[in-house]
């Protein structure tokens, strides 16, 4: 196997070389930036550090506990960072900063709610998810429900939310290496996949986890050189920036006005539950949670986590109104009408040239594609447990399968999931990689969410009630985004107003829906089953709260 | 595990009722802070436009407001946690496992 991934290496190398210089020829240099030689050779370096880290994670990936949690192995800081690593994608970097350059205050109720999550996991969820749970949550919901229908749901909610994530990473991968690296777009989808499944099969969760540490360094030292560069120019007076930015920016004062990503209120709120609770139902966050040794690890995972993930959004914002001071006025990174070169993503990327020059552009770039392939990673190894942990071992197997058979079936996944993504990632070339995030949170926070905060803290959820609670959190979050304005008029082609569900989130709805069908379906439950369960909670209760006879404390 | 005796534990029934009316209390402050941030923002447009200090509005200092809350609300918890539930927790343990010697050999806060 290590010697397929040596050879793998230097041929994917070989790849983008070949790529790049296609890339070059004339005809691509209307749409797409000339080659950057630099940022290809930073990239090849995160590549060769990171293909170094995958060859030594394999040598010690030999359990499944290796290969799905890094053998329980990884400290609370270094699960922190990569919890970090994991959740600000290059969606976040450069999306959030470039909804800063073009709407101004918006981008601030954005990077909010992406953040306020993590106190409610730390509050309610880290202890117990940790002290329940072995390799994915569905471990956690059905712990004293029936295994069949609970795993069955909470995979299907996994493989949703992370279908629907993985596309919004590979599309975004594509567009942005196109642009970044002057690679032609399919090239671009095909090289995130090949790598992102060469670190998955081989180094497993310890390759995934060291992967995603670095890319979290890179970026926020990345991200904060930018910032430094961008006040001194204004000798670190806050203010003076800001009456830059208002002054130059054509909305003027209105760029430190709520703008029309919040129009809306109840827009804003459902927004708000989506991202809020989303974060709470990731299945490839909650399942860093089991690479920790114990809760009190789990605890500082969350602290650390959401230290460096709010000092991140605090510097998109610096980048965000950055780039109105230094890119919009500048017509180096302007085309003849005035739009930024490369579309409308490009703001921090345009920033890190205009503060720090071609090696800082190409550094940047390079994070960028460093970014992507961290979250996939973490995305597909979240995905190939559902399918291999949750359905092939527990479903189908019943529990009697071996180590080697359940990693084996977890490697191939890993394959034909990166052969998804490419795939879906080439198809939905045109779609809205920020819709699609925003989906995949409200996905999460409707079907994963709600099952998984009632398994842990009440005890009358019978698996009647979880079962049909989290599917009806997972259709109706599907079908009202199908009827929502982002989908029916501008996917579906129905003409505009037509929408018949007509808030850009559905969570506002789908979220309460979820606990109320949990809550109803199980108090109406009165069979035999329902009261067992129920009469189950005493000892899960114990051993959530006191962590005794936890995973990695014993063997199952 | 004794799950009928761990449940009678005195400091069972403190740890759970201290974490339980902590990590809710905490919940509340945060959903009250994020929601009424929301809410300002949806209703309250021209208070979130406001000049503070220069060209520093109101809206500004709320939203680096609700981030370094969320920051130091979990840095509240775990400093909680560190001291107060883990002492008791440990308390709980050793006497689950001296009451049972065998559960030491297997499970265990460690």
């Amino acid at each position: 196997m290590i010697r397929i991934m040596t050879c793998a290496v230097p041929a994917l190398l070989a790849l983008l070389a070949s790529a790049a210089a296609h890339a070059a020829g004339p005809l691509e240099a209307g749409t797409r930036q000339a080659t950057n030689w630099t940022a290809i050779g930073m990239f090849a370096g995160f590549v060769a550090l990171t293909m170094g880290i995958t060859y030594w994670a394999a040598g010690r990936t030999k359990t499944t506990s290796d290969f799905y949690t890094a053998g329980g192995g990884i400290s609370g800081f270094q699960n922190g960072v990569a919890i970090a690593g994991d959740y600000m994608s290059a969606a976040s970097f450069l999306g959030i900063s470039a909804l800063f350059y073009t709407f101004g205050y918006d981008g601030l109720i954005y990077a909010i709610g992406f953040l306020v999550g993590w106190p409610i996991i730390m509050f309610l969820m880290a202890e117990p998810l940790r002290n329940l749970g072995r390799f994915t949550f569905a471990d956690v919901v059905s712990y004293r429900l029936q295994q069949t229908p609970i795993r069955a749901m909470a995979a299907t909610g996994t493989l949703v939310t992370v279908a629907f994530y993985l596309i919004a990473q590979m599309v975004g991968a594509g567009q942005l290496i196109e642009l970044l690296f002057g690679l032609p777009y399919a090239y671009a989808v095909v090289a995130v996949g090949v790598l992102m499944i060469i670190y998955v099969t081989f180094g497993g969760m310890i390759a995934t986890t060291w992967v995603q540490i670095i890319k979290a360094a890179l970026l926020l030292s990345g991200a904060t050189l930018i910032s430094i560069l961008v006040l001194s120019k204004f000798n670190f007076n806050v203010s003076d920036f800001l009456a830059k930015a208002i002054e130059v920016h054509p909305k003027h004062d209105a760029i430190m006005l709520p703008g029309p990503q919040v129009a809306n209120p109840i827009s804003a709120i459902s927004l708000g539950i989506a991202l809020m609770f989303g974060t709470a139902g990731l299945p490839h966050i909650l399942m860093r949670f089991f690479t920790v040794a114990d809760a009190k690890e789990a605890r500082k995972s969350v602290f650390w986590a959401t230290t460096f993930i709010g000092y991140f959004y605090l510097l998109t914002f610096i980048i965000g109104f950055g780039a109105i001071v230094l890119v919009s006025t500048n017509p180096e990174y302007l085309d003849a009408k005035g739009a930024l070169l490369g579309g409308g993503n490009m703001p921090a990327i345009h920033l890190a040239h205009a503060v720090g020059g071609d090696v800082m552009k190409g550094f940047i770039s390079a994070v960028a594609f460093a970014t992507i392939l961290a979250v996939v990673s973490g995305l597909t190894l979240s995905g190939a447990s559902a399918v291999s942990h949750d359905l092939y071992a527990s479903v189908f197997r019943r529990g009697q399968v071996s180590d080697g058979s359940e990693v084996r079936v977890s490697k191939i996944t890993t394959v034909v999931l990166g052969i998804v993504a490419i795939a879906l990632g080439i198809a939905f070339e045109k779609i809205n990689v920020a819709f699609m995030v925003g989906l995949a949170f409200a996905i999460a926070a409707s079907a994963n969410f709600p099952v998984l905060l009632l398994s842990m803290l009440w005890r009358g959820l019978t698996t009647r009630g979880a079962f049909l609670g989290g599917f009806t959190g997972l259709i109706s979050a599907v079908v009202l985004t199908i009827g929502s304005p982002a989908i029916w008029v501008s996917v579906l082609g129905n003409p505009a107003g037509s929408a018949w569900f007509p808030y850009t989130s559905p969570a506002i709805f789908t979220v309460p829906a979820a606990f109320i069908v949990c809550w109803l379906v199980s108090t109406l439950d009165r069979s035999a089953s329902a009261n067992r369960e129920r009469a189950a909670y005493e000892a899960q209760f114990v051993r959530s709260e006191t962590g005794i006879g936890a995973e990695g404390a014993s063997a199952h | 595990m004794h799950v009928d005796r761990i449940r009678r534990n005195p400091d069972f029934i403190e740890l759970t009722r201290l974490r339980k009316s902590f990590g809710w209390t905490l919940t509340i402050i945060m959903l009250l802070i994020y929601y009424g941030y929301i809410a300002l923002v949806a209703y309250q447009k021209p208070l979130i436009a406001q000049p503070l200090f220069g060209a520093v509005t109101v809206g500004l200092v709320l939203g680096i407001g609700v981030i370094l809350s969320a920051i130091i609300l979990t840095g509240v918890y775990v400093l909680r946690a560190n001291s107060t539930f883990d002492a008791l927790s440990r308390r709980i343990v050793a006497a689950d496992t001296a009451s049972n010697p065998r559960v030491a050999s297997l499970g265990g806060v460690r």
